[in-house]
């Protein structure tokens, strides 16, 4: 029982109490760099889930084989080559989301979430675990980008999905799209991120105050 | 859990042991991504192959098959499967030749923009003209591939004297480019690609008497 539930501890941390853009505010370079639309945000996710989820299990599994001097070579070593099958494997499936992606797909192998989680828990804990966390870590982070992706290619596109949403009159908000739209998007995200949780605290206190009092 | 007297100190690795661990982990990932290589490569050459198509049929309205050609000592000749074509020549059903697909690259605003266009020898005119590849800024020089009027201006382009870009309204004779409000550098890169390309490859492709017949099992 106790497993189990903390199993879904370590897979809901990643989502919401150490979600990796809003909290850690890790992988910022894939954040802003592919989200111009939402299927682009899906495509990475995908991508950086499968890499994540893979190099956790491997790397939990072979916690004990591999010397801690050459931990660090040997992770992106295994990064590296999930990295490779990803790339391949959507050039081969998905052309034109691997065009638009470009250099993106390979440049996970340095995204930091992938190496930290390694760093930070796969090679501590069980494989389950580790891959609990991985798929938490990796949803919470697609989570964040495809809600990023949708909201700037509503503003900037004024579509969503590659479905227009308001007929042809809309003046798209072209800067949305461009690089400084996707910092200042991400600044307000954070903002309402951080107040959600600020304001959740503050509750949780009451209530312990309350109960104290009673 | 450990014993106080014996504490649990697994002693050092040797260097052989590091080594070998590397090793490992580079011989199996090289099984890998050769593996996956391997598996992916005809996958994606037929893609490529077939985007190539498509983009060649369009350029040249009208053609349903094609093959590459390579100039040798300024005489056309059709590409082997192993050489890589300069241009394309497009037929229609029957193998009547219809036109010619030109590839072409040069620098856009951004990055390289890799296009290519169709050209009908009879008539010296451009008829049409796809953007395969771009990074040109979203909303404003990405219209060079979403403005359905800038590719407009492809459809019937006089190649003489030399394709040339004005402002967006003036276009007044055949062989001038409307460019697109907002993004005239994108505008006169791609001009400045199909000029650059014309003086290269027009006066070496012949009319149609004299293009090479469509060699048969070339059909899609």
């Amino acid at each position: 029982m106790t497993g189990a539930q903390s199993h879904y501890e370590e897979f809901s941390k990643g989502i919401w109490r150490e979600n990796p853009i809003f909290v850690q505010v890790l992988g910022m370079c894939p954040m802003l760099a592919v989200t111009n639309s939402a299927i682009n945000g899906v495509a990475m996710g995908a991508a950086t889930t499968f890499v994540l989820v893979g190099s956790s299990l491997l790397v939990s599994l072979l916690k004990d084989f591999i010397p801690k001097q050459v931990r660090i070579s040997t992770y992106i070593i295994i990064i590296a080559t999930f990295v490779t099958v990803a790339d391949f494997s959507l050039k081969a499936m998905a052309p034109a989301l691997h065009k638009e992606l470009g250099a993106f797909i390979s440049l996970i192998v340095v995204n930091c979430i992938i190496l930290g989680r390694q760093e930070a828990f796969a090679s501590k804990n069980t494989v389950r675990m580790a891959v609990a966390d991985a798929v938490g870590m990796a949803v919470g982070f697609t989570i964040a980008l495809v809600l990023l992706g949708s909201l700037r290619e509503i503003l900037g596109s004024g579509s969503l999905f590659g479905v227009s949403l308001f007929g042809p009159h809309f003046e798209p908000w072209v800067i949305m799209i461009l690089p400084p739209g996707g910092f200042i998007m991400l600044g307000l995200m954070l903002l309402v991120f951080a107040s959600i949780r600020e304001q959740r605290e503050k509750l949780g206190e009451r209530l312990a105050a309350e109960e104290g009092a009673a | 859990m450990s014993d106080p007297a014996h504490p649990n100190m697994p002693s050092e690795p040797s260097g052989t042991r590091l080594v070998a661990t590397l090793a490992a982990a580079g011989l199996f990932s090289g099984l890998a991504i050769v593996g996956i290589y391997v598996a992916t490569l005809p996958i994606i050459e037929a893609n490529n192959a077939r985007a190539l198509e498509r983009a060649v049929f369009q350029v040249v309205p009208g053609s349903t098959r094609m093959q590459g050609l390579l100039l040798d000592n300024g005489e056309l000749h059709a590409a082997g499967s192993g050489d890589a074509p300069g241009v394309y020549a497009a037929y229609d059903d029957a193998g009547t030749f219809i036109g010619y697909a030109i590839p072409a690259d040069g620098p856009g605003f951004q990055d390289t923009i890799r296009l290519i266009y169709g050209y009908d020898p009879a008539k010296r005119q451009i008829i049409g003209m796809q953007i395969l590849e771009s990074r040109e800024t979203p909303g404003l020089g990405d219209k060079i591939y979403k403005d359905h009027d800038f590719a407009a201006n492809f459809d019937a382009l006089s190649v003489d004297p030399e394709v040339v870009c004005v402002k967006h309204g003036k276009k007044t004779s055949d062989n001038e480019i409307d460019a697109i409000t907002g993004a005239t550098i994108s505008s006169k890169a791609v001009t400045a690609i199909i000029r650059s390309t014309n003086a290269r490859w027009i006066d070496e492709l012949p009319g149609p008497d004299g293009v090479p017949p469509l060699e048969e099992g070339d059909a899609p």
